[in-house]
């Protein structure tokens, strides 16, 4: 009888957050982005796609950290073709670098729009175009109007969008499903080796609508997350340092 | 459709144009002069001097003695190509195909435009008084080919006009210059005794060959019709042009835009027909107090998509100042290509990147940033990072060769390496501190070095050893020290991108 209420108890949720918007992305089934132990935060243990998400960043550094990331995650998106589209003001990234991270850099298209007020013509046009796969944005003043515009775009061509905001002067409220924040950590040796390790990185889950919080440490290990053998000997070491 | 050639002929070009300046003139015989080998010639004359005698090329001095009262003006080299360059120009309402024929000629492709003016006769007759009104004296004939018309108009006899399939018959008795031979052939012609066409128009070609050059069975051919002859229009002719005339001048946007929506459902359905797309559309609007105002678009791959098209001119639109009014509207299609319909996606998901709704997103976005502000990188064979990829030229590109990953590279790059201060411990070795914007870095780990050297068929310059260095904090930077580590200190230590 208990089971019994529970399994209902988890239909009608998931019939709630398909009304609310947490539709399957293209193609109508759901996508393993490879998050491991993070997909658990989200409702339904599933990363939303046909959405927008955000990403805080403070420093180049971490602007640097967040691209690798994202990548990472488009890259399952990416796995069977398609093409990515990314707005930013600056020519800064470097496309070699891509293919690090699992996305052949030739599918990737960099839109470089000079004026500020440009950049969510561009994104609203590339959200629309359902040939894509998925549009990232170097977009720091977005307002809480254009942010609902990308939600209703997304909504109609299933694609998944992000925002990277580089230093925001005021972290004000969006129509995104989820802020993250991504930053920089130190890399733990390869099999006792000298040198730099896999990329690591802290990822912040600062708010996720109908979801659950969190932080977790995780490094790309050439072609999935994983958890960084020494993670727990590293926060030991940053809590130790930082107090 | 069977061709027709109209050559026009100025007898008195460059002296009819200075009558037409200075209208004095008009009554005195007159030659232009020009100076040769240290004296002046005759380099044109009019129809009253002709009358006295005075032929071009005549030393100025014995045209006096011929005719004392004759006055002498100075040629202007360029007049006579300017004169008819303009005349060319004019001449479009015969014919769309007007080419420019020096030293004193017009051809005009007249293939399918006589019949408008009801007939040969009447056409070249309109072409002749046309000119006598602005003060020309024309010879004008029309035959099947440019050569034929060319030589009847400047040394026939009889009629005019050329019927079809008849100028062999035409040719036969003029002399061997009307084939537009080369000065030294025509020379040898006469000294040979083959004083008219016929003579020689049926001798065997090998043995013309042999004697007169390959240049003579060309100007043959040419004027019998059996070889082409490509003529350089003065107005390039558009092939896919649409008008809209409208009887009240336009002025509101609505009004602009229907009619743009009327020329692209012409245009985009004679283009589906044809199978052909267009890379680049010219909507052309012309005020009625004669003013042009012009919108360009391109696009990325070859289109016939009207509706697509439309958006694209629809964003540039605002830009057009309709003040009295429009009452014309012209579309033309360049750089018109095949197109080639592949075949619909059963599975349209994920699109590769030739797929045509990202041409067409491009195009929109293309229009709003300008194409320069897109791109696509593929890799290129070089060894320093800024030259290892280059943005693809189309869509269609493909790679030819791989992408490199088995180097460590930032995924931010600087476009221009700033310099940083380093203590170094040892040559060779990664520095143990750098200072970047200020803030002290302390490095726990590095990788490296990697040498890239300048690539010296390209540029000169020192060499470079790159670093990835990991702070204390675990951000991670690409550094590189330029040129050799040695105590004249002729070497600098640059920050050049941040790894992930």
């Amino acid at each position: 009888m208990l089971q019994e209420k529970k399994d209902i108890i988890a239909r009608l949720q998931r019939e709630v957050l398909a009304m609310q918007g947490y539709k399957p992305g293209k193609g109508g089934y759901p996508v393993d982005m490879g998050l491991g132990t993070i997909a658990a935060a989200f409702p339904n243990q599933t990363f939303p796609l046909a959405a927008v998400h955000e990403f805080v960043t403070t420093s180049m550094e971490d602007a640097a950290a967040t691209a690798g990331f994202i990548t990472t995650l488009f890259s399952q998106l990416l796995q069977t073709g398609g093409v990515m589209a990314w707005i930013s003001p600056q020519p800064l990234l470097f496309a070699p670098a891509f293919k690090q991270f699992g996305v052949s850099p030739e599918r990737i298209l960099f839109l470089h729009p000079k004026k500020k007020k440009d950049i969510g013509f561009v994104m609203e046009e590339a959200l629309q175009c359902e040939a894509l796969s998925a549009v990232i944005a170097d977009w720091t003043d977005i307002s809480f109007t254009e942010s609902r515009r990308l939600q209703l775009a997304v909504e109609k061509s299933k694609l998944t969008g992000c925002i990277i905001r580089h230093s925001p002067r005021q972290l004000n409220t969006t129509a995104c499903v989820s802020r993250w924040k991504i930053s920089t950590l130190p890399s733990t040796p390869v099999d006792e080796l000298p040198g730099i390790g896999f990329p690591t990185w802290r990822v912040e889950l600062l708010k996720v609508r109908n979801g659950k919080p969190g932080s977790w440490i995780v490094e790309w290990a050439g072609d999935h997350l994983q958890q960084p053998a020494a993670s727990g000997a590293v926060i030991r070491e940053l809590a130790r340092k930082t107090g | 459709m069977a061709k027709r050639f109209v050559s026009v002929w100025f007898r008195h070009l460059s002296t009819d144009g200075y009558t037409l300046r200075q209208p004095q003139l008009k009554n005195k015989a007159f030659v232009l002069s020009r100076p040769d080998h240290g004296r002046m010639i005759v380099s044109a004359v009019n129809a009253l001097a002709q009358a006295k005698g005075i032929t071009a090329g005549m030393a100025v001095a014995d045209a006096r003695a011929l005719f004392p009262g004759i006055e002498v003006l100075d040629d202007q080299p360029a007049l006579a190509s300017k004169l008819l360059t303009k005349m060319a120009e004019w001449c479009i309402r015969f014919s769309p195909f007007v080419a420019v024929d020096l030293p004193d000629g017009l051809l005009i492709d007249a293939s399918g435009c006589t019949h408008l003016w009801g007939g040969d006769t009447t056409y070249l007759a309109d072409i002749y008084t046309s000119f006598k009104n602005k003060g020309y004296t024309v010879r004008v004939s029309i035959a099947d080919t440019a050569g034929a018309a060319w030589a009847i108009a400047r040394y026939g006899k009889g009629s005019v006009i050329v019927e079809p399939g008849k100028q062999p018959e035409a040719l036969l008795s003029l002399p061997p210059e009307a084939l537009r031979l080369e000065a030294a052939t025509v020379e040898r012609l006469y000294k040979l005794g083959l004083n008219s066409v016929a003579q020689f128009i049926h001798m065997p070609r090998h043995s013309l060959q042999r004697r007169f050059g390959k240049h003579c069975i060309m100007r043959i051919e040419q004027a019998l019709g059996a070889e082409e002859e490509w003529l350089q229009p003065v107005i390039p002719v558009v092939e896919y042009q649409h008008r809209l005339p409208c009887l009240e001048p336009i002025t509101t946007a609505a009004g602009i835009e229907i009619a743009l929506k009327q020329l692209l459902l012409e245009l985009c359905g004679r283009l589906q027909r044809e199978q052909k797309g267009l890379r680049q559309l010219v909507f052309k609007c012309y005020r009625i107090d004669g003013h042009t105002q012009q919108l360009e678009i391109s696009t990325n791959s070859p289109s016939h998509h009207a509706a697509h098209l439309f958006k694209l001119l629809e964003i540039k639109l605002p830009i057009l100042e309709p003040d009295l009014g429009f009452e014309l509207f012209v579309l033309e299609a360049l750089g018109v290509q095949d197109y080639w319909s592949k075949q619909e996606q059963l599975w349209s998901g994920a699109g590769s990147v030739q797929d045509l709704r990202i041409a067409e997103m491009i195009d929109r976005i293309a229009a709003r940033i300008g194409a320069a502000n897109i791109s696509r990188y593929l890799p290129d064979e070089h060894y320093l990072p800024e030259r290892s990829v280059k943005a693809a030229a189309s869509l269609n590109e493909t790679i030819t060769t791989t992408w490199r990953d088995d180097k460590p590279r930032p995924i931010q790059l600087l476009t221009t390496p700033e310099p940083i201060t380093v203590t170094a411990p040892v040559p060779d070795y990664p520095p143990m501190s750098f200072r970047y914007k200020g803030v002290l870095h302390t490095i726990k780990k590095a990788d490296g070095p990697e040498r890239i050297e300048q690539e010296w068929w390209l540029q000169r310059g020192q060499h470079r050893d790159y670093y990835a260095v990991e702070d204390a904090e675990g951000r991670r930077y690409w550094l590189f020290r330029l040129g050799h580590y040695e105590a004249a200190k002729n070497y600098q230590w640059f920050m050049h991108g941040f790894f992930a």
